[in-house]
């Protein structure tokens, strides 16, 4: 009997008036794990990462599932309990450093107004305490870049800044929403480096949300494809690149930037189609874009199957085999 | 350094500008017909040529208008506004008699105007779309359309006439026999409720309008998000990261309104017969008494533009990006 996961997320639905973008995801995130989530634009990852803190846009809500963080189910708390977990438990990193921070404040109070919220510390103590954050965090000159505004620093300095404002009060889960994108590629390295060492000496768990297959190979324990809000792969980082089943995953990796995605005439791959009201399809939503669906794949959504260790996969025609074929799915 | 040197450079536009704004109501004052003389005569019933022209050769309004004007410029320059030929005063001492009460008539509604504006505003913002915010919509839109001398007329025959509670208008009870300062202070203030609420009504509305949209603005930044996400509570995350954020339209409105209340000032003053600078200046205008005009009107632009440099002043305070611009 292993311990219960950190957060278990468990048949997770998201809605909207209009349409249900993220349906039945679930996956878990241990003690000191780094947990990938993969998707492209309008798979419903934001969505998911959101519900976590129930911070979901206007007009969302979410209409199924549990979302069980510590042993409680946080889709049942209350608002004051939800303050409590915000910023202390769970704390997020987000996409866009140059408008995360509030442009009319130091960075410094920004980071020490977490630490008097959540340990009631004093001003003064929480000044030193946020010295220290951004000393951890690497941003040069602590001590004097604490008054300084967030449009004095570099996009690089402010994602420092909204990482040490996330470890603040040591929390044991950090939702990374897009952390490098925004970020120049010698900085993203940086950055994750930054988070990864962090997650090692805090030993928090990490929920990396991302669309850069190179990253999540890079960083990850444990990768979950999402798609149109439906989660159609599950399976171990390192066992990414070649031992990937869907074939979505395969066309995701077949069209990531690297020698071996370069097809017979040199040009990079695609998926063909758009995810563009995928969510609204009965069956899987990746079948339109298939070049191995069956007429059976429109009828219901295929259920996850296990396929080998912590490797699930949601459907019934993933053939095996290596990155080879994934070129030829993809194509 | 910087800190002295932003000052100095907002207070170094107001100069050629003042200069400028003098010249101009000058000019402008001279292409109202008629003028001081033509008013006594008209008043007196009966004056003969000589005894007009004599009067303006007396009065100095037969010297040519450059004359005039330089005269008038090289007065400003000693703050020597010259004497009133109607009041047979100082227009200096005349004004000077009058500042103080148009000052805290526009002071307090100005006051009144943002802090309910400003709290209205950001209400709305934070039940946007709710019967709240409806309700408050239409209330506002309502005294957004109604002019400022109808409400005061309203607020008098209701408050004053109907209820009795406050008086229908003056600075204080005349002949009132008061036992203390604090009983005659308090007899000041209730005389100024009326047309300070008139008056900052509109106002009120204004703000809160643009306080609604700005704060609605700034709720959609990613920034608000991450202070939630911090555990912040909603009404920290506003107050802290909201609000400082969405006044800085509001306060630019703020300073280009001083201008539209000294304008305004004229007609609340008349109908609660406040004894302010507004009406002097409307007294003025109909006896042509130019001199007290042109004080007052480069009294006023001079003030307009010293509130406008606070402004300038306190938005540097509030948007660091605003310093760095500079």
């Amino acid at each position: 009997m292993t311990r219960a996961p950190l957060l278990l997320v468990d048949g997770l639905s998201v809605a909207f008036p209009t349409a249900t973008p993220v349906r039945d995801v679930g996956f878990t995130v241990g003690e000191g794990e780094t947990v990938a989530l993969v998707g492209e634009s309008g798979s419903g990852k934001s969505l998911v990462a959101s519900s976590l803190l129930r911070l979901l846009p206007a007009g969302g809500r979410i209409v199924g599932g549990a979302v069980r963080f510590e042993g409680t189910d946080v889709t049942r708390s209350t608002e004051a309990e939800l303050t409590h977990l915000r910023g202390r438990r769970i704390a997020m990193v987000f996409q866009e450093p140059a408008t995360a921070l509030d442009p009319v404040m130091t960075i410094g109070r920004q980071v020490a107004e977490v630490i008097e919220w959540h340990e009631g510390a004093s001003r003064r103590a929480a000044r030193a305490r946020a010295i220290e954050l951004l000393d951890l965090v690497r941003l040069p000159d602590p001590s004097r870049r604490v008054d300084s505004y967030p449009h004095e620093l570099s996009g690089g300095q402010r994602q420092r800044v909204m990482i040490a404002m996330a470890i603040a009060c040591r929390p044991k889960l950090v939702v990374a929403d897009e952390p490098t994108t925004a970020l120049d590629v010698t900085i993203q390295a940086q950055v994750l480096e930054l988070l990864d060492r962090l997650r090692r000496e805090l030993s928090m768990g990490v929920l990396l949300i991302s669309h850069d297959l190179g990253v999540v190979g890079q960083w990850a324990d444990r990768v979950v494809v999402l798609y149109a809000g439906r989660k159609l792969e599950e399976l171990p980082a390192e066992r990414l690149f070649d031992g990937a089943r869907h074939p979505y995953t395969r066309g995701l990796l077949a069209a990531s930037p690297r020698p071996s995605a370069l097809g017979a005439d040199g040009l990079l791959t695609e998926i063909p189609g758009q995810i563009d009201g995928a969510d609204r399809l009965p069956g899987c939503p990746f079948s339109p874009r298939c070049a191995l669906a069956r007429p059976s794949c429109d009828d219901r959504m295929p259920d996850l199957v296990a396929v080998g260790p912590e490797h699930t996969v949601a459907c019934p025609v993933a053939p095996r085999g290596g990155i080879a074929d994934a070129v030829a799915v993809g194509r | 350094m910087r800190a002295i040197l932003a000052p100095l450079k907002v207070l170094a536009h107001t100069v050629p500008t003042s200069v400028g704004i003098a010249v101009v109501t000058f000019l402008l004052v001279q292409l109202a017909p008629g003028d001081a003389v033509d008013v006594f005569a008209g008043e007196s019933g009966a004056a003969t040529a000589e005894t007009m022209a004599g009067l303006r050769r007396a009065l100095g309004l037969d010297l040519p208008l450059l004359d005039r004007l330089l005269a008038h410029l090289s007065g400003l320059v000693r703050f020597d506004f010259g004497c009133s030929i109607r009041y047979n005063a100082p227009v200096a001492s005349l004004v000077a008699e009058r500042l103080p009460s148009t000052l805290a008539l526009m002071g307090c509604a100005l006051a009144l105007a943002l802090v309910v504006g400003i709290l209205l505003g950001t209400l709305m913002a934070c039940t946007a779309g709710s019967w709240l915010d409806r309700g408050l919509s239409a209330v506002i839109l309502f005294f957004y359309s109604v002019p400022g001398f109808w409400i005061g007329l309203m607020s008098i025959v209701f408050f004053a006439v109907r209820l009795g509670v406050l008086p229908t208008g003056g600075m204080e009870t005349i002949g009132g026999d008061f036992s203390g300062p604090g009983d005659a202070l308090l007899d000041r203030l209730r005389h100024m409720v009326l047309p300070t609420v008139s008056m900052a009504l509109f106002f009120i509305a204004i703000y809160a309008r643009l306080m609604r949209s700005s704060t609605l603005q700034v709720l959609g930044l990613d920034h608000v998000r991450v202070a939630a996400a911090k555990g912040l509570p909603r009404w920290v995350v506003v107050r802290r990261h909201v609000l400082r954020n969405a006044l800085l339209p509001v306060t630019t409105m703020a300073g280009v309104h001083i201008g539209a209340m000294l304008g305004g000032a004229i007609v609340i003053e008349t109908v609660f017969s406040w004894p302010g600078l507004g009406r002097l200046a409307y007294e003025a205008l109909m006896s042509r008494d130019f001199k007290i005009l042109l004080a007052i009107l480069f009294l006023s632009s001079i003030l307009v533009m010293f509130t406008n440099a606070l402004v300038d002043l306190l938005q540097l305070w509030l948007d660091p990006r605003i310093r760095r611009r500079r």
